[in-house]
């Protein structure tokens, strides 16, 4: 007896334990700044927009689009957004699709970035320096007042008509302004400074000009170039496409590096594919390195043969052509010898990561991939924060209906359903604020109805439950055996039928989309917190309260009143039968003691006779 | 009220009072069936209401406008020049909401400004939502992808839990039926079919199955030893079973349904049509017809079912040839049903179940 109740004390406190230990790690969340103590909202409830992108390729193509391409796209789409200034912006993709939410109401510049394609472009480097503004005095830079010299993302040629870091190009025009130009890790040491005349010719498309001639970088370019800052964000969207046949001024993808580019020599549509793997040394022998393995097309691979000739010879940094994709530099290798035959490998200090994360945006930039809207939605923020409101009231009624329902059919019993349904509200809302602080989830209104309905699923289990064991206490056995025998079989049931919702709610999150998500989380959520409550703590608290006298004595307001439950006779033990509606001799007896000890003695009900007797 | 369900219950499980549900399965199936039928005709007919999510589209929505009148809506999108006919309505007290086919996406910013301005409201009060046609094929494409996933695993996980093909079977019938009458109130009504409407539908399919699950459970529980005896056929104790667990299907079914009934009204009344009012409505809906069907379809299916099995065949004989000869100790009421009892013997309940001396430390 004492084991039980030890065991049912124990899982209470674990459970205590557990409410405890998430609240505090939201605390710790909400004190180390990443956390609120609110769930973050979707957007139907918070307002703002959301676009549903479907990339396609073009007609005739033979590629597919893969996760990688998926995400890739996703990344591109995540730095426009970045860069033009939206602050939480959510970018996922569900199934084929990606899903941009944008809060509040974002102009049609913003919602323009997301669709525009991305493009990628090989232009050889004609020059390299140092990411920050340059300005004639130093190069001290002035973050805030440079980003406003550009403020617009979209870096036309024009911006060079910015007051204060124009004046810089006055200066010299064709020096290179910096001696960082080292800050290209793989710049090689490439001595000989031969005249750009070589192989010039024939290797650029329409121009007369080689695209490597320092001739490209004209005043205009050289302003633009000195004014450009690339450690701020929003001139790493690059999204505006440069024209093809000019020098391009573009930073790098991380802003380490800031780069004047000759005119466009391939595009995405040369690269037949490209992959990353171990470096392998001339030998056949693992190097430990990283390597990008670079696949042309046949036209790509003549290009590229003569691109590569005629810049190997060229001074560091002209001996390096650039991969620009989406208006930024991923990688500008040097090139040592001419490559032929379409396959180029590009080596450096890459990791596996990093090689990987190159041959992706390699790959994708070969896509001819354009994104289709599928869906654009904006709700508005009163719209939104009524719809929660609104929501949030129908719970409330809903849950006062289930606890009066409760209440009626199982009286105190009732009770524990309530208490039941507030422990698994607590846990709940943790859960819930927890997730979407780690892992970025956010409650929209179908989650809301999803956790409304789990009201229902949740108070369901304690009915089966609670019916169980008065079946149990019908067929006569005493409270505590009923609890027993009925939680054995209750379990069952129970856990049977929450594997059911959980199983629907995996499929319904992993096949669906957009909203029919949210609904699956939150359901299967409750449901695993209410098999954690009735383990952890409806049984627990069943087994407890079976010892107090109110509810193991039967009263009749308890709800395991055992005359209620139809149950006249209850067999006592030691052949002895009680009579549940009248005292047995020796409980009469009793009384009449009792009534006579008392002075002025009032008739003790039988109810409260029987209920000391059961103690 | 209580007293009186409690004491229901009582009856209803100590086998005193009996609903032949089993016995008068025939009847029940020929409801289900004219049920079915007529559904799929409606189906046919006059087919489902899609929203725009499936069939594409746009729409507006003005909240809290001063003025909800749909006429002004109306010369909006006239002088815009979309084509097609837009349908206007309004929801709650002061929401109006526009559908109009796929427009441009500069076209659906411009309606925007100018919805705001006719309806004198802020342009942040006005939302839109813009759905491409294949997108929403897509969906519906999904949809039915995770509905028949869903059924295969669920077949698997029935079919471990029974150890009993029928019996997944049976709960699987059951379903269907659900499935098919909901749809069928749909297409009767014309019910706005959403994305949030099939959230309901898939929702019903967990519904109908946890009904289900508790009363086969009583079924198998009360057959377990069925051919050890001779005294009940099958259908008797699975009869039994089903009203031994009728109270408590009533009761989670209510319990279910209150919540969805405060959704669906605050949805339907209040906030007007949107995600919350068409989760709300399928689920209601469907709870409704699982409840009914966990009750006169699943259970009969499942003993329509076991009743072609040769052991269940062979033991139903003998029990009715014991009958015939009287050497049955069985009560048989006057219209030829059977009062049947607890099929488990009494059994030592341990240690606990005796009496503790009173003033003796526990």
């Amino acid at each position: 007896m004492a084991r039980v109740k030890n065991g049912a004390r124990r899982a209470l406190v674990w459970l205590g334990a557990i409410v405890v230990g998430l609240y505090g790690l939201l605390a710790v969340g909400v004190l180390t700044g990443g956390a609120s103590w609110t769930p973050s909202l979707a957007l139907d409830l918070a307002g703002g927009r959301q676009i549903i992108l479907t990339p396609t390729l073009a007609e005739g193509s033979d590629q597919e689009i893969d996760q990688a391409d998926l995400e890739q796209a996703v990344e591109i789409i995540r730095r426009r957004i970045d860069a033009s200034g939206v602050a939480e912006a959510e970018i996922s993709t569900q199934g084929n699709n990606i899903v941009v939410a944008l809060p509040g109401n974002p102009d049609a510049a913003t919602v323009d970035l997301v669709r525009q394609s991305a493009q990628l472009e090989f232009r050889p480097v004609l020059v390299v320096g140092s990411p920050l503004p340059v300005t004639e005095a130093s190069a001290t830079p002035e973050p805030s007042a440079s980003a406003s010299a550009d403020a617009s993302a979209t870096p036309e040629p024009s911006a060079s008509a910015t007051d204060d870091a124009a004046a810089s190009s006055d200066a010299e025009a064709t020096a290179e302004p910096t001696a960082s130009a080292t800050a290209e890790a793989a710049a090689s040491s490439s001595a000989s400074a031969s005249p750009e005349a070589t192989a010039t010719d024939d290797a650029t498309t329409s121009d007369t000009v080689s695209a490597s001639d320092l001739s490209w970088v004209t005043d205009e370019v050289q302003a633009e170039y000195d004014a450009l800052d690339c450690t701020a964000e929003e001139n790493l969207s690059g999204v505006a496409p440069q024209d093809p046949d000019a020098a391009a001024v573009v930073c790098d993808q991380t802003g380490v590096a800031k780069y004047i580019l000759g005119p466009q020599e391939m595009s995405g549509i040369d690269v037949a594919t490209a992959t990353s793997g171990p470096e392998l040394s001339s030998q056949g022998t693992l190097t430990g390195r990283y390597e990008v393995r670079l696949e042309l097309t046949d036209d790509g691979g003549s290009i590229f043969a003569d691109i590569t000739g005629r810049i190997k010879d060229l001074e560091s940094p002209r001996n390096q052509f650039a991969m620009v994709l989406d208006g930024v530099v991923i990688s500008a290798p040097s090139v040592s010898t001419t490559i032929t035959g379409g396959q180029a490998s590009i080596t450096g200090s890459f990791t596996q990561e990093s090689a990987q994360q190159l041959a992706n945006q390699l790959k994708f930039g070969a896509l001819p991939l354009t994104l289709t809207v599928q869906s654009e939605e904006q709700i508005s923020a009163t719209l939104g924060a009524d719809q929660l409101e609104k929501g949030l009231i129908a719970g409330a009624i809903g849950l006062v209906l289930v606890v009066i329902y409760s209440l009626i059919q199982y009286r105190a019993l009732g009770l524990v359903t309530v208490g039941s349904l507030a422990i698994a509200g607590t846990i709940t809302y943790a859960l819930i604020a927890l997730l979407s602080w780690t892992i970025g989830y956010r409650l929209s209104l179908a989650g809301v109805a999803g956790l409304i309905v789990a009201i229902g699923v949740t108070a369901d289990s304690f009915i089966v439950y609670f019916e169980r064991v008065r079946d149990e206490l019908r067929e006569g056995r005493s409270l505590q055996a009923a609890i027993d025998h009925g939680w054995r079989r209750a379990r069952r049931t129970i856990l049977a039928s929450d594997a059911i919702n959980i199983l629907a709610a995996v499929v319904l999150y992993v096949l669906a989309v957009g909203g029919v998500r949210g609904f699956a989380f939150t359901l299967g959520l409750t449901t695993l917190v209410d098999i954690l409550v009735v383990f952890m703590f409806t049984h627990p608290i069943l087994m407890l309260l079976a010892k107090t006298s109110f509810f193991g004595g039967g009263h009749q307001w308890s709800g395991l009143d055992p005359r209620q439950l139809g149950r006249d006779t209850v067999y006592k033990g030691r052949g002895k039968v009680v009579l549940g509606s009248k005292p047995t001799l020796a409980e009469r007896k009793a009384a009449e003691r009792a009534a006579a000890k008392e002075a002025d003695a009032q008739e003790t009900t039988p109810a409260s006779t029987e209920g000391e007797e059961n103690r | 009220m209580k007293l009186n369900l409690a004491q229901w219950g009582n009856s209803l499980h100590s086998g005193e009072k009996v609903y032949p549900i089993v016995p008068q399965r025939k009847r029940w199936f020929a409801v289900s069936a004219v049920l079915i039928a007529a559904s799929i005709a409606l189906l046919l007919i006059k087919g489902l209401n899609p929203g725009i999510d499936f069939s594409g589209g746009t729409e507006f929505r003005v909240t809290d406008a001063p003025n909800p009148d749909t006429a002004i809506a109306q010369e909006v999108v006239d002088a815009a020049g979309v084509e097609g006919t837009a349908r206007i309505t309004v929801l709650g007290e002061n929401d109006v909401r526009v559908q109009i086919g796929v427009v441009e996406s500069e076209t659906a910013r411009e309606l925007t400004t100018e919805l705001a301005d006719a309806y004198e409201v802020d342009a942040e009060a006005v939302s839109f939502t813009q759905i491409g046609p294949t997108w929403g094929a897509e969906v519906g494409k999904k949809a039915v992808q995770g509905l028949v996933i869903f059924l295969i695993l669920v077949t698997v996980v029935m079919s471990l839990y029974f150890r009993a093909w029928r019996m997944a079977a049976a709960a699987l019938i059951a379903l269907a039926h659900d499935l098919i009458i909901t749809v069928g109130v749909y297409a009767l009504v014309g019910f706005e079919v959403t994305p949030a409407s099939v959230i309901g539908f898939l929702t019903i399919l967990g519904y109908s199955l946890y009904d289900t699950v508790v009363v086969f459970d009583k079924v198998r529980e009360n057959t377990a030893n069925l051919t050890s005896q001779h005294r009940y056929t099958y259908d008797e104790l699975a009869n039994l079973a089903l009203n031994q667990t009728l109270v408590r299907s009533i009761n989670t079914s209510v319990v279910a349904l209150l919540p969805v009934s405060a959704i669906l009204f605050i949805g339907a009344f209040v906030l007007g049509a949107g995600t919350l009012q068409d989760i709300a409505l399928a689920l209601f809906v469907g709870m409704a017809v699982g409840t009914y069907s966990s009750i006169f379809v699943a259970t009969p299916a499942e003993v329509a079912l076991r009743d072609s099995e040769t052991k269940i065949k062979e033991h139903t004989q003998k029990v009715l040839a014991m009958r015939e000869s009287g050497s049955s100790d069985v009560t048989i009421a006057a219209d030829g049903s059977v009062r049947v009892g607890a099929v488990d013997k009494g059994a030592h309940q341990g240690s606990s179940a005796q009496p503790r001396r009173k003033n003796r430390k526990a």
